[in-house]
C-alpha cells in the first residue's frame, strides 16, 4: 500500500528509538541526548504541521515550550507537581498564548507573519526574563521532576525514555491523522491555492487558526517534557535562535512530510552534540552547514534520495 | 420569463479614472446559459470578479436568488451556491484530481472541523467527486495530481470542481481559453450537456462556442452592456459589428 | 517622577530610536526592494561595534575607528551579499530565514573566536565627554546628544538619497514595484547591491556610534533586529518615512514604558509586585503597540507596496 510506504520512514525511526536502550544507547549519557533530541523532534513535528500544512511559517514556535515549561516552573514553585494538574495547565497555557496572539498573526501573511511570530515570540522571552520571582534570566532549577498519580516514574531515565517515545509516536501519528481529515484538506488546499480553497467556500482563517492552536498545544506538551528533561529552566532555551533551530530542523528535513521533521531534528540533535565535542567554536561550522542545506538542499534530507535519483537519470 | 437567479442591477466600478463596471444589468434565468461577450478589456473578468465576491462593487446591486448578496464575502457567496472557475487555471497543484473534486464536494457537505478521520477514504465525498469527474470525461484521471495535467485537463477539472459544489449557478470565465481545437470540441460537448441543468453566466473568447452554446447574449464594451439578446438578434445588432469592426473572430456569416 | 527624570528618559527613548532608525532603515529597504528577509542585518550592527572596537583599540582614536569602520562595514555586507544573499533572492522566505540565521551563528560565533565572549568597551571621543545642562538641575551626557544629531543628520541625508537623487527613485519604484523596475530595463541585481551595501553600512554606523555606551559583545545585535523588525512591520515594509517614525516611536515606548509602568503598578500593587508586573508589563508593551496597530492597519502606518 502506498500510504504504507510514505510512512516508513517515521515508523522505522520510532521503532529505532523505542529499541535503542537496548541495542548499545542505555547509558545515562546517551538516554539524556535521545529524550532532548526526541522531545525537540515533537515542537519540530508540530511546527511542521503548520510549515508544511498549513504554509505558516513561524518564528516563534519556542515560547510554546516556554510556555510549557514556565507552567512547570510555577507550579513547581507552589509545590504543584501533579501531572494530572501540571501537564493540562502546560498545553492550555501554551494554547491560551497560541490562541491570542495567531488571532492577531493570522491576519497577516508570508513575511509580515514571520515578523509578528516573531515579535510575538520575543514577547513571551523578555517576560519569562522579567519574572523574577522565577529566576529572571538565571533560570528556575526544578525541586523534583512531575509525578504520575504521587510516584516519582519520571526519575527514571528508562521509563522517561518511553514516555518520550510515546509522546513523540502519539504526535506525529495525531499530525498526521490531522492533515489527512478534511480539516488537514481544507489546510492543505489553502496553503497551495488560497484563492481557489475561498472560492469554494472555505475561508483559512479559522483552520489556520485552529492549527496554529493545535500546533502550539503540542508545544506546550513538549515544554512541559523539556522542563522534565533538564530539571532546569532559563527563558535562554526559548529564544527566537531556538525558534529558528526548530524551523531548521524542519526545512533540513524537508517539509514534504511530517517524517522530515522527525530526522531533522534527530540529525539536528545529533550534529550539534557531535560538533560540540570536536571544536569550542563549533557553531561557524553549523551555520556554514546550515547555508549549504538552505543553498544545496531545496528539499531537506527527506529529499536526498529523490535528488540522487534525479542527478542518476539525467 | 421565470424570475431570474441572478440579477445585476446598475452596478459600478471604477479603478483610478477609469470606469470598468459602467452601469451594468443584466439577468440569469434558471437552467439558462448567458454569454457576456465583448472586445479585450471590456472589463469581462471583472464583471465576474464582482459576482463571486473577490471584487467589491463602488454601487448598484447584486441579487441571487432573491436574496441581496452585494455585500457578502466571496465564501458566504459560495457557500449559497455561487461556484465559479477561473480564467487562469486556479486547481490546488498538489492535491490529484479526486482530491480537488472531493474538496468541492466537501465545501456542500457538512463541517470541515473533523479532525481524525482520514477525508480521502470518505464515500460520502469521493462518490459525487467521482460523478463530477465523470461528467467532464476525468474519471480515468481520478489520481492524476493536478499540477502533472495537461492544459485542457485542468480546464476540465475547473469545471468539475465548480459541478462538485452542486451549484445553482456557474461562473465560467473563458473554459476554453488556451485550449487546442480538439480540447475545445471535448469542452465544448461538456458545457453542452450541462445546459439546462444549471444556470451559467459564460465569459468565452470563443465566438463558434458562444453562438453554439449561448441562450442569450451580452455584449460588454468598455464596461457597458450595449445589446442584450438571442444569439440571431446580437448577430445582427448593428452597434454591435461596430464594436467589433476590425476583429474578425465574431461569426457575422450566420454560422452555428 | 521628576520632570527632569521624565525628559531623560524621553531622550534616552529618543535615542534608542535613532539607532533603531539606523538599522531599520537599511533592513525596511532590502525587504521593500527585494522582498528579502534578513535576519542576518543585525549581526552588521554587530559587527560595526566590533570594527570600532578594534579599531580604536589599536589606534586609540573614536574617530579613526568610526572612519575605518563604515568602509569595511560596507565591505563585508558587499562581500556577505556576493557569497550567500544573492543566491537566495529568488528562493522563499523560509529559505532565506534559515540562510541567514546560519550567517548570525556564524558571526556571532566568529567575534566571539577572535575577541572572545567577555564584552569590550570603546572609550568615548575626548571631545563628547561629559554633559550638556538642559535645565536647572538636568545634565544630560554629551555623547548621546551627538548620538541624537548624528542620527538626525544621516536620516536627514537618506531622505535626500531616497527622495531626490535617480538611486533613490529607483529604490522607490523597486519598493513599490520591483518586477516593473526590471522590466524598464534597470539592472535591478546592481541595485539590489547597492541597497545591500548601504544598509550594511548603516546598520554598522549605528554599532560604532551606540560602541562607547553599550558593551560591546557577541549576539549584542539580535534583540536590537527584533526590534527593527518591529519597527518596519510597524511603519510598513518599504517605506523609510514609515521606519522613521515608528522607530522613534519604538523607541520611546521601550524606554519610557520601562521607567514608567513599575512606577504605575505602584499605585496597585506593593513595591515589589510592582517591579515585577511592571517589568512584565513594560516588556511587552512594544509588542502590544505593534499588534493594537496591526490589527487596524495590517500594512503598517505607511504602507509601499503596490496592490
Amino acid at each position: 500500500m502506498a500510504t504504507l510506504r510514505a510512512e516508513a520512514p517515521a515508523i522505522l525511526l520510532l521503532l529505532a528509538l523505542a529499541a535503542a536502550p537496548f541495542v548499545g544507547f542505555g547509558e545515562g549519557y546517551m538516554l539524556t541526548l535521545l529524550a532532548r533530541a526526541m522531545i525537540l523532534a515533537m515542537a519540530a513535528v508540530s511546527l511542521s504541521l503548520l510549515v508544511g500544512g498549513a504554509g505558516l511559517v513561524s518564528m516563534g514556535h519556542a515560547a510554546m515550550l516556554g510556555f510549557g515549561a514556565y507552567a512547570v516552573v510555577i507550579l513547581d514553585d507552589a509545590r504543584v507537581t501533579e501531572i494530572a494538574v501540571v501537564l493540562p495547565v502546560a498545553i492550555a497555557a501554551a494554547a491560551g498564548f497560541a490562541l491570542v496572539t495567531g488571532a492577531v498573526a493570522i491576519r497577516t501573511s508570508g513575511v509580515h507573519f514571520i515578523m509578528i511570530t516573531l515579535a510575538f515570540g520575543q514577547m513571551a522571552f523578555f517576560t519569562a526574563s522579567s519574572l523574577a520571582g522565577y529566576g529572571g534570566d538565571d533560570g528556575y532549577t526544578l525541586y523534583s521532576r512531575t509525578e504520575i498519580g504521587g510516584a516519582r516514574l519520571l526519575e527514571d531515565r528508562l521509563a522517561f525514555h518511553f514516555v518520550c517515545v510515546g509522546a513523540l509516536a502519539g504526535t506525529w501519528l495525531l499530525c498526521r491523522l490531522l492533515l489527512a481529515s478534511r480539516f488537514g484538506r481544507v489546510l492543505r488546499a489553502a496553503k497551495g491555492n488560497p484563492l481557489r480553497a475561498q472560492a469554494l467556500g472555505f475561508d483559512p482563517y479559522p483552520y489556520r487558526l485552529v492549527a496554529y492552536v493545535i500546533a502550539g498545544a503540542i508545544g506546550g506538551a513538549s515544554g512541559f517534557l523539556f522542563a522534565n528533561a533538564t530539571e532546569f529552566v532559563a527563558p535562554a532555551y526559548f529564544s527566537w535562535q531556538r525558534s529558528g533551530e526548530l524551523l531548521f530542523m524542519v526545512i533540513l528535513g524537508g517539509v514534504a512530510g511530517l517524517h522530515g521533521a522527525l530526522i531533522g531534528a534527530l540529525g539536528f540533535v545529533l550534529l550539534e552534540e557531535w560538533l560540540s565535542h570536536q571544536w569550542e567554536h563549533w557553531r561557524i561550522v553549523f551555520g556554514v552547514l546550515l547555508i549549504l542545506a538552505v543553498l544545496f538542499l531545496p528539499n531537506g534530507l527527506a529529499g536526498i534520495p529523490g535528488q540522487i535519483a534525479k542527478a542518476a537519470r539525467r | 420569463m421565470t424570475d431570474p437567479l441572478l440579477s445585476l442591477r446598475n452596478l459600478r466600478k471604477r479603478f483610478g479614472g477609469l470606469a470598468v463596471t459602467d452601469d451594468v444589468s443584466l439577468d440569469v434565468a434558471p437552467g439558462e446559459i448567458h454569454a457576456v461577450i465583448g472586445p479585450n478589456g471590456a472589463g469581462k473578468t471583472t464583471l465576474i470578479n464582482e459576482i463571486s465576491g473577490v471584487l467589491r462593487v463602488d454601487g448598484g446591486r447584486i441579487e441571487f436568488g432573491g436574496r441581496d448578496i452585494t455585500g457578502l464575502s466571496m465564501p458566504r457567496r459560495a457557500r449559497l451556491g455561487l461556484a465559479r472557475s477561473f480564467q487562469i487555471t486556479s486547481v490546488v497543484p498538489a492535491f490529484t484530481a479526486l482530491e480537488n473534486t472531493a474538496l468541492a464536494v466537501q465545501a456542500g457537505a457538512g463541517s470541515s472541523f473533523r479532525f481524525f478521520r482520514p477525508a480521502a477514504l470518505e464515500r460520502r465525498l469521493n462518490e459525487p467527486a467521482l460523478a463530477a469527474l465523470d461528467q467532464v470525461g476525468l474519471a480515468g484521471r481520478a489520481h492524476t495530481p493536478a499540477g502533472a495535467m495537461s492544459h485542457g485537463e485542468k480546464r476540465q477539472l475547473e469545471l468539475a470542481i465548480a459541478l462538485a459544489t452542486q451549484p445553482r449557478l456557474l461562473l465560467l470565465d473563458e473554459p476554453l481559453a488556451g485550449a487546442g481545437p480538439e480540447e475545445t470540441e471535448r469542452l465544448i460537448g461538456i458545457l453542452r450537456g450541462l445546459k439546462s441543468r444549471y444556470a451559467i453566466l459564460l465569459v468565452e473568447h470563443d465566438m463558434q462556442a458562444v453562438f453554439a452554446l449561448a441562450d442569450r447574449i451580452s455584449v460588454l464594451v468598455y464596461g457597458r452592456v450595449i445589446a442584450t439578446g438571442e444569439p440571431d438578434a446580437i448577430r445582427g445588432n448593428a452597434e454591435v459589428r461596430a464594436a467589433y469592426l476590425g476583429e474578425d473572430d465574431i461569426p457575422l456569416a450566420g454560422a452555428a | 517622577m521628576t520632570t527632569q527624570l521624565l525628559l531623560i528618559q524621553a531622550l534616552n527613548g529618543l535615542q534608542l530610536g535613532i539607532l533603531l532608525f539606523l538599522i531599520a532603515a537599511g533592513l525596511t529597504l532590502v525587504f521593500g526592494v527585494m522582498d528579502f528577509i534578513n535576519l542576518a542585518h543585525g549581526v552588521q550592527y554587530m559587527i560595526g561595534a566590533y570594527l570600532a572596537a578594534w579599531i580604536a583599540g589599536a589606534t586609540g582614536s573614536f574617530w579613526l575607528a568610526l572612519l575605518l569602520a563604515l568602509p569595511l562595514a560596507l565591505a563585508l555586507g558587499l562581500l556577505l551579499e556576493f557569497l550567500v544573499f544573492r543566491h537566495l533572492y529568488d528562493r522563499d522566505h523560509l529559505q532565506q530565514v534559515l540562510a541567514t540565521f546560519g550567517v548570525i551563528l556564524v558571526l556571532n560565533q566568529g567575534v566571539k573566536a577572535l575577541f572572545g565572549a567577555a564584552p569590550l568597551q570603546v572609550p568615548m571621543p575626548e571631545a563628547l565627554t561629559g554633559g550638556i545642562r538642559l535645565m536647572e538641575g538636568l545634565l544630560y551626557p554629551t555623547y548621546r546628544i551627538a548620538i541624537i544629531a548624528g542620527g538626525l543628520a544621516t536620516a536627514g541625508l537618506l531622505w535626500w538619497l531616497v527622495e531626490r537623487t535617480k538611486v533613490g527613485m529607483l529604490v522607490r519604484a523597486g519598493a513599490t514595484n520591483a518586477p516593473m523596475v526590471a522590466a524598464l530595463g534597470v539592472d535591478i541585481r546592481r541595485l539590489f547591491m547597492i541597497v545591500f551595501g548601504f544598509g550594511a553600512m548603516l546598520a554598522g554606523f549605528a554599532g560604532v556610534l551606540a560602541a562607547p555606551i553599550l558593551s560591546v559583545e557577541p549576539g549584542m545585535g539580535d534583540h536590537l533586529l527584533i526590534l527593527a523588525f518591529v519597527v518596519i512591520v510597524i511603519g510598513g515594509i518599504g517605506s523609510i518615512r514609515g521606519a522613521f517614525v515608528a522607530a522613534l516611536l519604538v523607541g520611546l515606548v521601550e524606554t519610557l514604558g520601562r521607567s514608567l509602568v513599575p512606577d504605575l503598578m505602584r499605585l496597585f500593587l506593593s513595591a515589589s509586585e510592582a517591579r515585577q508586573v511592571g517589568a512584565a508589563i513594560a516588556s511587552m508593551l512594544v509588542y502590544i503597540a505593534m499588534a493594537a496597530i496591526l490589527a487596524f492597519r495590517p500594512a503598517g502606518l505607511f504602507p509601499v507596496r503596490a496592490g
